[in-house]
């Protein structure tokens, strides 16, 4: 064999073995989906892991708190019911490198409230919060983050406050901590609070999952207000004419508004038969409390990037 | 049919740090051996003997030119059954034992099975290395290696070997073993091609030689052919030490060596000093007619490429 | 042709033998000994799990040294050595060469993980007094570990035709950390944008994806290993160490042996 059919028999075998582990790279990656992750949590003690990493901490955290991410988002777009391994992913994330700010952020948004939009997992949350602080007394973006869970989906208010006022003590802190603990002291049911809440997080967070939660509970929180103020029209109107209006072009015009209302996304609102507002896509808001149609079930959460 | 045939055989390398600087190491070669031949391939350190070898063997690519070995492409698989190659220095797999490096030589080289044990045998004692049975190479001494070289060259019954430096680090012994060796192998009718730097090997063994420097060719041709150039010069030998004063007319190139004195004189001056000498009554010993030795031409071969260099 | 590189094969696996290369099971046994009757003496409920885990890691690690440390030196040690010249200047084709020296640096690391192998169950017997049929998978493990060592004896073959041998154990020690990573490799990849996300993405899919062979973990909890994976990563392998083999044949092609 000459040298010439030699090189063309071993660049053709080259590349056709190339192609041949690519496309198999593929295949094997579909049937082990959650490999990683499975992986990961065979060893699912923090202690241990951290044994394990032989004094590379720090790498392996950001190897685990890359899983975390992607464990996360492969789960929200497939729509999932469960995320059982949010926390251990986070604690030992956390156990390797107490340090890492954004993965306790991480755990605020998305270990604590209930699926599907998060784990369910408010207490173990608030432990995380609390490993945080411990580990990272300077950091007044922890206290934030632990307020938020007890804000968001424990509703005590008095601890947030609490905690808000404690970490607006710390030098650095942002000024809306201050605000905040003011704030929850005293109107903390209140959308203007709860808009500042969710915009501070919106703000102080570079991780796009985080930000993407906080505008969907903004875009909800408005349609709760909108919805909320139309409710009231139609109150009124009923108050005035004696009888439901048959749609909400007659409260438009009793109230002088140059039409009806719509939603953030474009969308005017409806009026159902028993002369409740509902929003006409319910699926596009998964954070609503009003505007909701009476047999409405929670469809998939998605998220809307910002446009 | 020529056993060799070196068609223009030339190698440039890239050298410097970014590879950029051309130096040549051998220019366009052209040269034929002969069947039969035992061929001296001549040069001082570095002048390209070993990087014509190695191209040859298809170790390194030329940057240009072609060769036939035995009548086929130097590149062809199949020639390399019927050549045999010692390299300079060479150096095996020092975990064998000299029976198993022949033997796994003899399967590289297609020896049948049935036929290797025998030839293995055979070939240790043709190179004179008994009684190693058992013993790993790498406790071999610097000749027994180059008798093993030998002994994987010549296994398969090549026709052709190729010798680089066969013998560099032996010992005088030794020396005479290698040349009594390619002498076997020529009363064998292999051709032998092998490259030196000691010009008295060759000048005993060679039929034909070629002399390289600096990657160029400077001269080809039989041994007889080189050195019979008769410089009109004749040389004579007397005992005694004294040298009379009509020699030292003739000529002041001779020299005392213990009871006797060479000198070297012209061819017609011959007659003048018989005279001179049997006036003084010393005692004519020889009178021969001088042949340049090998290393004379070697030297002025060389020597004249480099006068002709710096008057160019 | 198919002769020449048997042979071949077989005298590299011999220079492994007399390169006491062999020697390393004895430190094995020893290991691996040693800690199946240390927990077997306390008694934690874990036996069968730690050797297992223990057992395979080190057949995994002990392989994977071996094979660099060997496979470095295959084709840059005789070039060095010059013990090339005389075996290239008979009819064998440096292909034939490239090919020979790979198998017979894996037939050694089969030979030796066999021998691991049996090491493994034997300790495995110890501590847990029976088999099961879940240890069948541990053979899968096994093969999958062998699997790997095809990949990193092509790697440290194809670093070996042109590298020197410190470098190429450093490229080939670098591939396998980096490959065993692999998944995460690819995870990163995804979560970038750009042109940085093209260039990870073609980085994941070239390194060798050891993290899918590595089923240490769910083979010592007794997970059931599917015959799906089996075969692709056989596959897969073979793809990947004909790649890697050819790109060495390629450029050994090419070499010139000064």
């Amino acid at each position: 064999m000459t040298s010439r059919r030699v090189t063309f028999v071993a660049s053709a075998c080259l590349l056709l073995s190339l192609a041949g582990t690519v496309l198999l790279l593929h295949r094997i990656d579909e049937i082990r989906p959650r490999a990683t992750i499975e992986d990961a949590l065979y060893i699912n003690s923090p202690k241990v892991v951290k044994r394990m990493s032989l004094g590379f901490d720090g790498l392996m955290a950001c190897i685990y708190w890359t899983r975390t991410v992607q464990y996360f988002g492969h789960r929200h777009v497939l729509h999932a019911r469960t995320y059982n391994e949010l926390a251990p992913l986070l604690e030992i994330t956390t156990a390797l490198d107490p340090h890492m700010i954004p993965a306790y952020q991480f755990g605020a948004s998305f270990l604590a409230p209930r699926p599907p939009n998060g784990a369910g997992e408010p207490i173990r949350a608030i432990e995380l919060m609390q490993y945080g602080i411990q580990h990272n007394p300077e950091n007044w973006q922890l206290y934030y983050d632990l307020a938020f869970v007890y804000y968001t989906e424990l509703k005590d208010y008095q601890r947030a406050a609490a905690v808000f006022a404690q970490g607006s003590k710390i030098p650095n802190a942002h000024p809306f901590m201050k605000l905040l603990a003011a704030q929850m002291a005293e109107h903390a049911d209140d959308y203007a609070t709860a808009r500042l809440l969710w915009s501070a997080t919106y703000e102080s967070s570079n991780e796009w999952n985080i930000r993407q939660n906080a505008l969907e509970h903004l875009r909800s929180i408005r349609v709760d207000q909108e919805v909320g103020q139309l409710q009231d029209a139609v109150t009124r109107f009923f108050q005035s004419n004696g009888r439901l209006p048959s749609s909400l072009w007659e409260v438009a015009a009793a109230e002088h508004l140059p039409g009806i209302p719509v939603d953030p996304d474009g969308h005017p609102y409806e009026l159902s038969a028993e002369g409740q507002v509902q929003v006409s896509q319910p699926d596009q808001f998964p954070f609503i409390t009003k505007g909701l149609p009476p047999d409405y079930r929670p469809g998939m959460p998605t998220f809307h990037p910002e446009k | 049919m020529p056993a060799i045939e070196i068609l223009g055989l030339e190698k440039t390398y890239m050298v410097g740090f970014w590879r950029k600087r051309p130096k040549r190491a051998l220019q366009p070669l052209h040269l034929t051996v002969e069947e039969g031949e035992v061929f001296g391939f001549l040069g001082p350190n570095g002048a390209g003997k070993t990087t014509t070898l190695k191209m040859l063997m298809g170790l390194v690519f030329p940057s240009g030119g072609t060769a036939r070995i035995l009548g086929r492409t130097w590149t062809d698989p199949e020639v390399k059954a019927q050549i045999g190659f010692l390299p300079e220095q060479p150096y095996f797999y020092d975990y064998l034992t000299a029976h198993e490096l022949l033997d796994y030589y003899g399967q590289l080289s297609g020896v049948p099975a049935k036929d290797r044990k025998r030839r293995v045998e055979e070939v240790l004692v043709r190179v004179g290395l008994t009684d190693v049975r058992g013993v790993q190479l790498r406790k071999f001494s610097k000749g027994m290696l180059q008798r093993a070289g030998i002994a994987q060259a010549i296994l398969h019954d090549p026709k052709l070997v190729f010798f680089d430096e066969p013998m560099s680090g032996l010992d005088p012994l030794g020396r005479r073993e290698v040349r009594d060796l390619i002498e076997q192998l020529k009363r064998d009718g292999k051709t032998v091609f092998f490259s030196t730097h000691i010009l008295s090997d060759a000048e005993a063994l060679c039929d034909r030689v070629a002399i390289i420097h600096k990657g160029e060719l400077r001269g080809v041709g039989a041994v007889e052919d080189l050195t019979s150039t008769v410089q009109g010069k004749v040389e004579v030998i007397w005992q005694g030490t004294q040298i009379p004063a009509s020699m030292k007319a003739l000529t002041s190139d001779y020299h005392v060596s213990g009871e006797t004195v060479r000198a070297v004189i012209s061819e017609n001056q011959q007659d003048a000093a018989i005279d001179a000498l049997r006036r003084e009554r010393m005692r004519l010993i020889a009178i021969t007619p001088l042949r340049t030795s090998l290393e004379e031409y070697f030297v002025e071969k060389l020597q004249s490429q480099r006068t002709a260099g710096t008057t160019a | 042709m198919s002769a020449r590189i048997v042979h071949i094969a077989s005298n590299t696996f011999r220079e492994a033998v007399r390169d006491r290369v062999l020697y390393n099971l004895i430190a094995f046994a020893v290991l691996l000994s040693g800690a199946a009757i240390l927990v077997g003496q306390i008694s934690i409920d874990i036996e069968r799990l730690v050797v297992v885990d223990l057992g395979l890691t080190a057949v995994s690690l002990f392989g994977v040294v071996i094979a660099i440390f060997i496979g470095i030196g295959l084709v840059s040690k005789e070039i060095e050595k010059r013990t090339l010249y005389t075996v290239l200047s008979r009819p064998v084709r440096r292909w034939e060469f490239i090919v020979g020296k790979f198998f017979g640096l894996a037939g050694t690391l089969a030979v030796n993980t066999f021998f691991m192998a049996i090491g493994v169950f034997a300790a495995l017997l110890y501590v847990a007094h029976k088999f099961s049929a879940s240890d069948l998978m541990i053979l899968v493990a096994l093969y999958f570990i062998v699997l790997e060592f095809l990949i990193i004896c092509s790697l440290a073959l194809l670093f070996s035709s042109f590298s020197t041998p410190l470098l190429s154990a450093v490229f080939a020690f670098s591939l396998f950390i980096i490959g065993s990573f692999a998944d995460d490799l690819r995870g990163f990849a995804m979560l970038s944008h750009g042109v940085t996300r093209w260039i990870a993405t073609a980085t994941a899919y070239l390194v060798p994806n050891f993290s899918a062979f590595n089923v240490i973990s769910a083979v010592a909890h007794q997970q059931h290993i599917g015959a799906q994976l089996i075969v692709q990563n056989t596959f897969y392998a073979l793809f990947y160490a004909a790649m890697a083999i050819s790109g060495a044949v390629l450029i050994f092609e090419r070499r010139n042996l000064k």
